[in-house]
């Protein structure tokens, strides 16, 4: 067998976490180097597998296999395919500039990077395994460490933000236990030995009602955490409460284990129920689009403009996810990797900020680009990409969704309203957004000189490290989309041959 | 050379992270960076021009090439295909060359007008990303590279516009600006999509081709009127004409290269791109027609009250793409590409003419200034000049493309656009003499001295004046092989020159002149007591109808007003009911708490009771209950 | 003749006894030798049932046993409680040992 590279992409935090329990509370920057380097080691491995990672072939790759618990069919099993694989890159990627954003961290080191690493290995976890258990177990691991890292390194109502979150995702993630149990124990019986394996329990014939059930136990379970309107409100509440670098996790990557759940336990498994639901998240995600991106135009702080921009934004990926094609779903995994690169950049200048200025009211800022220039530039790209210009990740995401949705010939509500029309708003949804991101761009930034903020230095050193990277990522995709297209269309063809070889059902509406 | 037309857009957009990343502290390379990539996009183009007439590539036989950039199968039976391409036809090298070239004068004259400017670099590396992507707009093969690029230039007008970021007025107006177009860009991008909805493809050529079997005629005219509403945006007509006047708070040259010559073009350009979509649905055209009309009336009428040298320019602008955009519409597509030609380099020279005022004064209000002639040679000729081509005075170049126009709205029938046009032409001449006469001539109003500016602000002027003077004549009506015969859509059509229409147009614009002189020349009419007869009229025209005002009340008022709700809504409904069920868990929790007394004896009796309960209930159906 | 009825008379009244004791007693030693009569009197219950049912099997007699030993370990447990009890209070009332209380 091979180098285990999944398992050592996995390790990689953990052995960091390990080290830095030797190490003493007071040598803070060996802490730091320490997670930096643990998790540089799984950026670079994520890399090495991307590029490694043979498109032609398609399908599950980097296989490991060992059994774990036999009687129940529990397996360590973990491999990658094209959509599991941006979102590992996404991860190494926005953990190893958030441990830079959290640099000048100083309350409490130790333990802070020992969550925030445990929190990554989760996070890795679920992105790599193939086996349900795993999943799960995974999924919660990454959910409890949030709790601690915004209930005692946060700011802004921070025990309710934390207490708010985390009884948001374990009601959710019980929905999705659920489900999960439902469908082992289906396909148990259809296949008369148990197991968790995700491409065995996939190839299982659920029937419909079952589908409907389980279906929106998953829109539930996973829907709270990408988050679906109405299950939204702990996201913008959570971001704004908690620190630089978990604000970056959280929206970066977090919010897509919901989505990514979505796809590959919900519509991969479920093939009709996911039909049948579909008009359901296809209305929801209208209102995320729309009615989270008027939110974000009236908020004064700057954490919670890009909290609800995310409910904005992933709305997209939700609408793409309902229209259910190759370009909507292509387009929405390519969006949670656009949306963790650009959201995580954001978080990281406004923590930034915050960390000078000790404030993030929009209204007291004004002329920041006298004093922060380069923090202007980083802010002004993530917005860019948030609006969806040309030239940056975002914007390809976003066209492969609309063009998915606009293309789907389907009504709702009996022919009232079409894939369409919602198709037509959401792309309303970006003018909105440019609106509100270039307001608070202006207003923050441009301007007279302000000379309140004139102590404010401008980012530099390993300040610097978040920005570039993340930019250089953002502007690299964008150019080049097709370096990820590919792949993410070899992640994707699968899903759709099954919905399409999945019998006609009728939509909820 | 049409081989290389790739490496046009590409000089200048090496330029930018060169300047952004290298060069930036040494100001003087970073202009040479910018200028000398510039100036070979230049000479490639001319080579790219020259090739294009003498090797037979026409409108019908395009040079087409593309790499793929994004290829995912859609469906079953169709593939998405977008490519990175490059269209090569006489109409995209005239454009190419008329950005090249303002691009590059303007480049050298920024060197004089930017000079000690703290972000100089920064200026030389955003109009360098400018010059690349409104290149890459040009020679885009298929309408996602178009709206790629349509974006970006977007993005540029946005950044140069915010220049002096420090004015709280260009931040507004950046903001605005973007916004806008974005509106504007909506309707584009969906488009668009109806157009891939029908035929499955991006590329203009494979458009052209299957539009002529196009599923549903309706749907087609959606699609255009939607795609139109993209150079409607862009090229500032109404009803979203908002932004271009406020675009003036950036620095001069980034008006006259992306505010007059080029980026506003490019909604022209695109009109003249998929011509034939809109030639095949006259609805369609007749809506593009009276949007140009209108627009081009209702901006003259706006800018003869006007103070600001600098906005005059810019409804002047606006009133000239309407021009253009009223030549499309009635079908001539050559007309409409001549008049943008001649435009770029006359309206270039304007701007940077008022650049060059700008510069010596540190004033835009005409009403402070007078008398520059004697300090300003060399502007106030060029800019006579210019003025006098804007005005339609044979035989300088703004008379022959303007005259193409009208002629062809008088022989395609349109005669109320034909009325409408020259009465545009009137004004036009109007408040551009009225402008030249009180700025240039009369007395000092305010005691400010001008000098003259630089050389290498001058040469700029120069060299656009002497075009100014000769470009009309590739497109005179009695020149052969001239314009029409390179840019034109179906049959390159020669029209016969109209002597009626000629003699016209030079007699309104004259007589515009003569009333400028009368009232701002010689005084014998006066402004003020014109201004006070028809004072609501006035009050109007100088408040610009209203317009900003109302979009400004329908953001306030309605947008935010929304937003707010929806912010409360979110707040106190959403939020109220999930935090309620909390509350409610809670709450129980309260008062259930009572139960727990803590006294031993009480929890064992309850315990004992429920045991006996229990052991009665189960052993009811055994012992047959309690006799 | 002793017939399983007086056994079990004599059961029931040592049951009702201990659990008067359980519940009506402050000191808690008092209420533990209640809870002990209690399971005393099952144990003679499921000796007396052992011995007049089902003689030849020693069920009854093992399920006794086992409840002894429980008992045992009850006291035990109960007791070090108490004699914590005690030391932070100087009491063994179970009416104060209220600290569980919401």
């Amino acid at each position: 067998m091979s180098f285990p590279l999944l398992t050592a992409i996995l390790l990689a935090p953990v052995i960091g976490i390990i080290l830095i329990l030797f190490i003493p509370e007071r040598e803070q920057l060996t802490i730091k180097i320490t997670a930096a380097v643990a998790t540089f080691i799984s950026l670079v491995l994520s890399i090495y597998v991307y590029v490694a990672y043979d498109q032609a072939a398609g399908g599950l790759q980097f296989l490991e296999d060992r059994s774990w618990i036999p009687a129940l069919g529990v397996n360590y099993s973990v491999g990658v395919d094209g959509i599991s694989l941006p979102m590992v890159l996404l991860t190494a990627l926005v953990i190893f500039t958030g441990v830079f954003a959290s640099w000048d961290m100083t309350h409490r080191v130790k333990e802070f990077f020992l969550f925030l690493l445990m929190l990554v290995t989760g996070v890795f976890g679920v992105f790599i395994s193939r086996d349900l258990f795993f999943f799960y177990l995974f999924f919660e691991v990454a959910v409890i460490p949030m709790y601690l890292l915004i209930g005692i390194w946060g700011s802004t109502r921070k025990e309710y933000a934390a207490m708010k979150l985390t009884l948001y995702l374990l009601v959710g993630s019980a929905f999705a236990l659920i489900g999960i149990i439902a469908l082992y124990l289906y396909a148990a019986r259809q296949l008369g030995y148990l197991t968790f394996d995700i491409q065995t329990l996939a190839t299982v014939q659920y029937d419909i009602a079952f589908q409907k059930f389980v279906f929106f136990l998953f829109l539930i379970g996973f829907g709270v955490l990408v988050p679906i309107w109405p299950l939204h409100l702990w996201s913008p509440d959570g971001h704004v409460a908690a620190p630089t670098a978990v604000s970056m996790l959280h929206a970066g990557v977090l919010m897509k284990l919901g989505a990514y759940g979505l796809i590959r336990v919900g519509v991969f498994f479920l093939p009709e129920g996911a039909k049948f639901w579909a008009p359901l998240i296809a209305v929801l995600c209208i209102v995320n689009v729309v009615y989270g991106a008027m939110i974000a135009m009236v908020q004064r702080d700057l954490k919670f403009v890009i909290g609800y921009s995310s409910v904005s934004h992933m709305g997209y990926v939700l609408l793409g996810i309902a229209a259910l094609n190759t370009l909507s779903l292509s387009g929405a995994v390519t969006q949670m990797f656009a949306h963790g690169i650009m959201t995580a950049l954001f978080f990281a200048l406004v923590g930034n900020i915050y960390h000078k200025a000790h404030t993030r009211e929009i209204a007291r800022f004004g002329g920041l680009a006298h004093q922060m220039p380069r923090v202007a530039a980083g802010f002004l790209i993530g917005g860019l990409a948030s609006l969806g210009l040309p030239g940056l990740h975002n914007f390809v995401a976003e066209f492969l969704i609309f063009l998915g949705a606009f293309t789907r010939e389907q009504g709702l509500f009996g022919g009232l309203l079409t894939y369409r029309t919602l198709a037509i708003l959401a792309i309303l949804g970006i003018v909105i957004t440019a609106t509100y991101v270039l307001r608070v761009v202006q207003r923050t930034f441009f301007g007279p000189r302000k000379e309140a903020w004139d102590h404010l230095e401008d980012a530099r050193g390993v300040e610097m490290v978040p920005i570039v990277v993340l930019c250089a990522t953002l502007i690299l995709f964008g150019l080049f989309p097709s370096l990820m297209g590919d792949l993410i269309y070899s992640g994707v063809a699968p899903l759709v041959a099954k919905i399409e070889a999945a019998g006609t059902v009728g939509g909820i509406f | 050379m049409i081989r290389y037309a790739w490496l046009v857009p590409l000089f200048p957009a090496l330029a930018f992270p060169v300047i952004a990343f290298i060069t930036r502290r040494l100001r003087t390379l970073s202009a040479l960076v910018g200028i000398g990539a510039i100036a070979a996009s230049f000479v490639l183009s001319l080579g790219i021009l020259w090739e294009t007439l003498t090797s037979g590539v026409t409108m019908e036989k395009p040079v087409e090439y593309a790499l793929s950039w994004l290829a995912l199968p859609g469906a079953k039976d169709w593939v998405l295909k977008i490519e990175a391409g490059v269209l090569v036809d006489p109409l995209s090298a005239v454009m190419l060359l008329v950005v090249t070239l303002v691009a590059l004068l303007v480049e050298i004259y920024s060197v004089g007008y930017m000079h000690g400017d703290p972000g100089f670099s920064v200026f030389f590396g955003y109009l360098s990303l400018f010059s690349a992507s409104m290149l890459g707009l040009v020679l885009a093969n298929n309408f996602f590279m178009m709206f790629f690029f349509w974006e970006l230039v977007g993005l540029c007008s946005y950044l140069l516009i915010g220049f002096y970021f420090h004015k709280p007025e260009a931040a507004r107006a950046s903001l605005k600006a973007f916004v806008v177009n974005r509106v504007a860009d909506f309707g584009f991008m969906l488009g668009f999509f109806y157009l891939f909805l029908m035929f499955k493809t991006f590329n203009f050529r494979e458009l052209a081709e299957a539009l002529p079997h196009a599923p549903h005629m309706g749907l087609l005219a959606v699609a255009a009127t939607l795609i139109f509403a993209g150079p409607i945006g862009k090229s500032a007509q109404f009803p979203l004409h908002v932004w271009l006047p406020d675009a003036m708070e950036g620095p001069t040259p980034v008006s006259a290269l992306i505010h007059a010559a080029t980026m506003v073009a490019a909604g022209v350009y695109l009109l003249a791109r998929a011509f034939v979509l809109f030639a095949s649905i006259p609805e369609v055209s007749l809506l593009v027609a009276y949007v140009g009309g209108f627009t081009a009336l209702f901006a003259a009428t706006i800018a003869l009250t006007q103070r600001d040298i600098k906005r005059i320019l810019a409804y002047s602008t606006m009133s000239q793409l309407g021009y253009m955009i009223m030549a499309m519409g009635v079908g001539s597509m050559t007309a409409g590409m001549f008049h943008l030609t001649t435009h770029a380099i006359f309206k270039a020279l304007l701007f940077l003419g008022a650049g060059s005022v700008i510069h010596a004064l540190h004033e835009q209000d005409i009403f402070r200034m007078g008398g520059l002639a004697k300090d300003m040679k060399v502007t106030t000729a060029t800019f006579v000049l210019g003025a006098l081509a804007l005005a339609g005075i044979p035989p300088l170049a703004g008379f022959w493309s303007k005259d193409e126009i009208l002629l062809a709205a008088y022989s395609n029938g349109y005669t109320g656009l034909y009325i409408l046009g020259t009465v545009v032409a009137f004004l036009t001449s109007f408040y551009m003499f009225r402008l030249i006469f009180v700025a240039f001539f009369g007395r000092r109003r305010a005691g400010l001295h001008g000098h003259e500016s630089p050389k290498c602000m001058t040469v700029p002027l120069i060299i656009l004046a002497t075009l100014t003077v000769v470009a009309g004549f590739i497109g005179a009506p009695f020149v052969p092989h001239g314009f029409s015969s390179w840019v034109y859509f179906g049959e390159p059509h020669h029209l016969e020159p109209n002597y009626f229409v000629m003699v016209t147009s030079t007699l309104v614009a004259i007589l515009g002149i003569y009333l400028a002189w009368l009232i701002y020349g010689k005084e014998v009419i006066s402004a003020e007591a014109l201004a006070q007869r028809w004072r609501s009229i006035h009050t109007v025209l100088y408040n610009k109808y209203y317009i900003d005002e109302a979009y400004l009340w329908f953001f306030r008022r309605v947008v935010l007003g929304l937003a707010e709700a929806f912010h409360w809504h979110d707040r106190h409904v959403v939020d109220g009911i999930f935090d309620g069920v909390g509350d409610t868990v809670r709450w129980s929790g309260y008062r259930l708490r009572y139960l727990h007394s803590g006294s031993l004896p009480v929890y064992a009796l309850v315990f004992f009771a429920a045991v006996v309960v229990f052991v009665l209930w189960v052993a009811t159906p055994v012992i047959g209950g309690i006799r | 003749m002793i017939t399983l009825n007086h056994y079990l008379m004599l059961g029931g009244v040592l049951f009702v006894i201990g659990l008067f004791g359980a519940l009506a007693k402050k000191n808690a030693i008092a209420v533990l030798m209640g809870i002990e009569l209690m399971l005393n009197a099952v144990n003679i219950n499921l000796a007396a049932f052992n011995r007049f049912l089902n003689p030849d099997k020693v069920v009854g007699l093992v399920f006794a046993i086992f409840v002894i030993v429980v008992a045992a370990v009850e006291v035990a447990v109960g007791l070090a409680i108490v004699i914590n009890l005690y030391r932070q209070r100087l009491n063994t009332s179970v009416d104060e040992a209220d600290w569980l209380k919401w």
